[in-house]
């Protein structure tokens, strides 16, 4: 146990660590490019949000929750099996709650804070990082989460994948936008996607799966506790209680 | 309702988490369990030797201590408010079942 934390502060006083790409790392016309594809979204979900807080006030309280998911998520660096850490994103409970677009707010008010105060990630890189964490991210979380209850009905399966599924495609992104701006002299762009997802996806494949676990935990609580919300939300549907259990 | 139930499930959720976090800790000897964007640095010297990050991030926190202080704030933050709200909701859930 000594030994353990003893590692973990000497791996703390390291600098500069996380997942998000650094400040700096990537070039001016990538980093541009990438804002650019990410403007378009926070915009629209501004508009989403405030149609949401306008049609039902009542819904604030859930969506500070849901932001403040994504805000522990991504304040926790977890071990991983390839012996470096990294973080969960949280973006999929807010994504299937209140659609991606809200989502892609929530988050970029994230990787801002991280990016600000922490070293963590970066203004120039935020771009990039608001498209895989905030954008494709939430997405994806979305999109799976109504197919998976399309074609099961089983909520928690649903739940459960879109997150961790959605957490994996926020570093599969990474590794692209990385590849993209740093293509390898041999081999292009699949050599250099295959290193850097060798270190960001395989290390998030538990972390994932953790984030999966997570999201179900938060899920269960609010099904027991406000299914009110849910219901205008239209997330419950009224169905008989051999559906409740994993 | 089936509380009890839910609860067992919720704390082997949390145990689900714990395992899945310890194991790396456990098993893999000598990892220096640094961040995964310290690697991609290395990869990036190694694709593209010489890259220079061309900007510098505006405030670097000054030391881990300070670090390791903001990221646990974040944590808190965003602990506080799901507390709260799930807390708040939990309350009047209850109240309701008391009036019917």
């Amino acid at each position: 146990m000594g030994t353990l934390s003893f590692y973990l502060v000497v791996s703390a006083a390291a600098p500069a660590y996380g997942m998000h790409i650094m400040e700096g790392y990537l070039p001016p016309a990538w980093a541009a490019f990438w804002w650019v594809v990410a403007l378009p979204f926070m915009i629209l979900g501004v508009r989403s949000l405030t149609r949401i807080t306008k049609a039902n006030p009542e819904l604030k309280l859930l969506l500070a929750l849901a932001g403040a998911f994504t805000f522990v998520l991504s304040a926790l660096k977890l071990p991983s099996v390839t012996g470096s850490c990294s973080h969960p994103t949280g973006t999929g409970l807010g994504a299937v709650l209140f659609g991606p677009l809200a989502m892609s707010v929530l988050g970029t008010l994230v990787l801002v804070f991280q990016a600000l105060l922490l070293a963590h990630g970066g203004l120039t890189t935020l771009g990039a990082n608001a498209f895989s964490m905030a954008i494709a991210g939430p997405f994806a979380a979305y999109w799976i989460y109504h197919l998976i209850m399309q074609l099961t009905g089983k909520q928690k399966i649903a739940i459960f994948s879109a997150a961790a599924l959605a957490d994996l495609l926020t570093y599969v992104i990474t590794s692209v936008q990385l590849a993209l701006a740093f293509p390898a002299p041999v081999g292009g762009f699949i050599a250099s996607f295959a290193k850097f997802a060798g270190i960001f996806a395989i290390t998030q494949v538990p972390l994932a799966i953790s984030e999966g676990l997570l999201t179900v935990l938060v899920w269960n609580w609010l099904q027991s506790y406000s299914p009110q919300e849910l219901e205008i939300l239209q997330l419950i549907k009224r169905q008989p209680q051999t559906h409740e259990s994993i | 309702m089936n509380q009890s139930k839910q609860g067992i499930t919720n704390w082997l959720l949390l145990l689900g988490v714990i395992v899945l976090s310890v194991t790396p800790l456990i098993f893999i000897k000598g990892a220096e369990f640094g961040g995964a964007d310290g690697q991609a640095e290395q990869v990036i010297g190694e694709i593209k030797p010489g890259y220079q990050p061309w900007v510098k991030p505006f405030f670097e926190p000054p030391s881990g201590e300070i670090e390791s202080l903001l990221f646990s704030s974040q944590a808190a933050l965003g602990a506080g408010i799901i507390g709260y709200a799930i807390g708040l909701y939990k309350g009047r859930s209850q109240q309701q079942r008391n009036k019917e």
